[in-house]
């Protein structure tokens, strides 16, 4: 499979253009508030919920004994939450639908 | 409780002063363009947040749970999400004592 990518500028050139009576400006802080956003919630222990395209929780990762890898002594490693992403139904149906064309 | 559309689109209206239709369509619109990318076999990545991979899974087989009988999953593309540096660092830092 090709390793196309859109940035975030990309994203936000995109959708000013599609969205003309906004300047651009308006656009580029609107996406990087609405991400910003979603940054928040979750450093704050909140999920998202956006319909039709998924959702965003916390994942428990419970403390371990890890190794460093130079000296081979073992270390404690404290619990930690990692953000973790399941796909709505409608962003995994067109995705998936994508692949038989 | 959860961040959703309205939220967000409550916060352009506040912060930026679009008016509440006009703040809809574009958190909407965000959205939109992020999944046609995908639809498309294009990954995004949203620098600060985290990058949306797309991963082809091969067909392997399967087993309905209920019945136990044998059935294929068939192959499929799928999207997986992994959050950036700077994401994972704030999210750890969060020490919250009540479970997320």
């Amino acid at each position: 499979m090709d390793i196309k990518a859109m940035t975030k500028s990309e994203l936000i050139d995109a959708l000013a253009q599609k969205l003309n009576h906004l300047t651009y400006k308006d656009v580029e802080f609107s996406v990087k508030t609405i991400i910003e956003q979603m940054a928040q919630a979750l450093a704050g222990g909140e999920r998202i919920e956006i319909r039709g395209f998924g959702s965003f929780s916390l994942h428990h990762r419970p403390p371990r004994m890890g190794r460093n890898p130079k000296t081979g002594e073992a270390v404690p490693l404290p619990g930690k939450y990692v953000p973790h992403f399941k796909p709505g139904k409608e962003l995994r149906d067109r995705v998936n639908s994508s692949m038989e064309q | 409780m959860a961040l959703t559309k309205a939220e967000l689109a409550e916060k352009l209206f506040e912060d930026l002063g679009l008016n509440k239709r006009e703040a809809k369509e574009l958190v909407e619109m965000f959205f939109e363009e992020i999944r046609d990318a995908l639809t498309k076999g294009v990954q995004v990545k949203l620098s600060g947040f985290g990058n949306f991979n797309l991963r082809d899974k091969r067909q392997r087989p399967g087993r309905n749970p209920k019945t136990g009988e044998e059935i294929p999953i068939t192959s499929r593309r799928v999207v997986t999400f992994h959050p950036g540096q700077k994401l994972k660092a704030r999210v750890e830092a969060y020490a919250g004592s009540q479970q997320p």
